[in-house]
């Protein structure tokens, strides 16, 4: 029972992580290159612009519902199953949620890359 | 990419792996939490291991988002999973764990993929959105 409860952690740490991901990303896009920024506003400007963003706190609940969800499944499980299940299969949702909702141009080589990275992942904690 | 985005992109690496060890070290001394009651998952908020875990995830959190303003969220991702391979091989050379050939393969395709998306450009340009005097030239030509 306690390893279904560990895959639905997973399954919600994925799902929740992939959102916050996605989210950030659409609000960094629209706010631009921070280090650009700074040089030219200032540090305060900086964190002014970051806290304005809607789509940062929508992202950032969504990170908080994966690092209970992780938290939780860390309790039942091992690091050593949690972090690389949920790494793995976060690469693979996140390059889904890219390519539709950010139009992100995930060509041939970024979705060979994000493979690649999963199944090496999955192969580094089989033993 | 310049040096100073590398950078950014190695402490999303670092912060990353440390975090998550740490709150793996905290969790083991809080141990299982029961699934009738899951609130209990906030004492561990008490444990030093993930106190400090946290201060190191906010560390990568700031890295991180610096990274997606300059960078696509599928050019960091891969890019920064050479943490998993950076760990394995410490464990190798410094701990003097055995590696099997499976986990030299993962090693292989972790570092393929890495190379794959670095060799590739960082950021998707999308066109500017048109706006009205661009709206206009366009219906006069």
């Amino acid at each position: 029972m306690r390893n279904l409860y560990t895959w639905v952690c997973i399954f919600v740490t994925v799902c929740a992580a992939a959102a916050g991901d996605v989210l950030i990303a659409l609000a960094m896009r629209r706010i631009g290159d921070l280090g650009e920024f700074r040089r030219d506003h200032g540090f305060l400007a900086v964190i002014v612009r970051v806290l304005s963003s809607t789509a940062l706190f929508g992202g950032i609940f969504f990170m908080a519902i994966a690092f209970f969800s992780n938290l939780v499944g860390l309790s039942w499980a091992d690091l050593s199953l949690m972090g690389p299940a949920s790494a793995a299969l976060t690469f693979v949702t996140n390059a889904i949620g890219a390519k539709f909702f950010l139009h992100e141009n995930v060509d041939r080589r970024r979705w060979f890359a994000t493979i690649c990275v999963c199944s090496g992942v999955l192969l580094l904690t089989r033993s | 990419m310049t040096p100073r985005k590398y950078l950014v992109l190695l402490a999303v690496v670092v912060f990353g792996s440390l975090g998550d060890t740490l709150l793996a070290r905290g969790m083991k001394d809080v141990g299982a939490i029961d699934i009738h009651h899951v609130a209990h998952v906030f004492f561990a908020l008490a444990n030093p291991w993930v106190i400090i875990g946290i201060l190191c995830l906010l560390g990568f959190m700031s890295s991180y988002m610096t990274a997606l303003s300059f960078a696509d969220l599928t050019y960091v991702l891969p890019a920064t999973a050479i943490g998993y391979v950076v760990m394995a091989l410490l464990s190798r050379f410094w701990l003097h764990e055995h590696i099997s050939i499976e986990r030299w393969a993962g090693i292989a395709l972790i570092t393929i993929g890495v190379g794959l998306v670095a060799g590739g450009p960082s950021r998707t340009e999308h066109p500017p959105a048109p706006t009205a005097d661009s709206k206009a030239i366009q219906e006069r030509v």
